[in-house]
């Protein structure tokens, strides 16, 4: 606890961009996640509400993910832990990171069938965005977990 | 089982220290992320053909600005709070005042940026301006919480 507690300074650049990314892709999943729900209450605009959530997927939710993920990588660099330190906290970011990958890989491919779909004037591509909405609402869950793991850092 | 037991157990372990900045961080992630959706919304409602109608684009944008109003006031309270209880760190410190003249700031300015955007599309540039101000002062309130400047 106490290694984590101290920080040197240049950690802080790398931290910040792992913060702000984390908080962009949280940001633009509940996006995905409200226009998703929205489209399911209003059969009139779904078909809008699923190109938005599609582009905010391709546009908004890849970035804010890389920027997260680069940032945490850096930052645990700078961060020069010994090489027995293996703490939990640590642990559950790789993996909700890791398996928010996949997950957000899925989501993007299934995005890109759907955008083409709506493109084409198919209703299949509302049926896409509606399971990649639910899939972002998933990963808003397992986020959640991981801000508190990162934040109280459990042993 | 055992892995709940443990999840549990560590669920348990945690101070109110640890409490208060989560719910702190928690709230700070709902502010951002909902102006983060938001700034998606003004780029999905832009041109002649937005992609959102009147109606659907309304319903996001307030969902998303009571996210917002919600985040920067736990934000605020678990702050104060978490300032109080820890030794290291007094409201009064530099960094927190400037944090705090910020949130007051970002306040108005989305209270503003909601007012505007509610007014209709001639409200939409003020809107983005207050949003813009709202916007940088988060991101600089970020920045003085990962640096604390004089701590």
């Amino acid at each position: 606890m106490l290694i984590a507690a101290i920080r040197p300074d240049s950690v802080n650049f790398p931290l910040f961009l792992h913060v702000l990314g984390a908080m962009l892709l949280v940001g633009t999943l509940i996006g995905v996640a409200l226009a998703t729900v929205l489209g399911w209450r209003s059969q009139d605009n779904a078909q809008g509400l699923a190109r938005f959530s599609l582009k905010m997927l391709l546009l908004g939710v890849l970035p804010a993910y890389l920027l997260m993920r680069i940032g945490a990588q850096w930052t645990e660099s700078e961060q020069n832990y010994p090489d027995d330190f293996d703490p939990s906290w640590i642990g559950v970011g790789y993996i909700t990171a890791d398996a928010g990958a996949l997950l957000i890989l899925i989501s993007l491919i299934l995005g890109a069938f759907g955008l083409r779909k709506l493109r084409d004037g198919s209703s299949g591509g509302v049926r896409f965005a509606r399971i990649v909405g639910v899939i972002c609402i998933l990963l808003l869950a397992a986020y959640l977990v991981a801000i508190w793991a990162m934040t109280t850092k459990p042993t | 089982m055992q892995f709940v037991a443990n999840a549990v157990k560590d669920l348990l372990a945690v101070d109110l220290y640890d409490w208060l900045l989560f719910l702190h961080v928690l709230s700070a992630f709902f502010a951002v992320g909902a102006l983060a959706a938001l700034w998606g919304l003004i780029l999905g409602t832009r041109g002649a053909a937005p992609m959102l109608d009147q109606r659907s684009a309304m319903t996001y944008g307030r969902t998303a600005g009571i996210l917002v109003g919600v985040g920067m006031l736990g934000a605020i309270i678990f702050g104060v709070w978490l300032a109080i209880h820890e030794e290291a760190y007094q409201v009064w410190d530099g960094w927190i005042l400037a944090s705090l003249v910020l949130w007051a700031i970002g306040g108005w300015a989305g209270g503003q940026a909601g007012r505007a955007f509610e007014s209709g599309p001639g409200g939409r540039a003020a809107g983005i301006r207050f949003q813009t101000i709202n916007s940088v002062a988060v991101v600089i309130i970020l920045v003085l919480m990962i640096w604390k400047p004089g701590a």
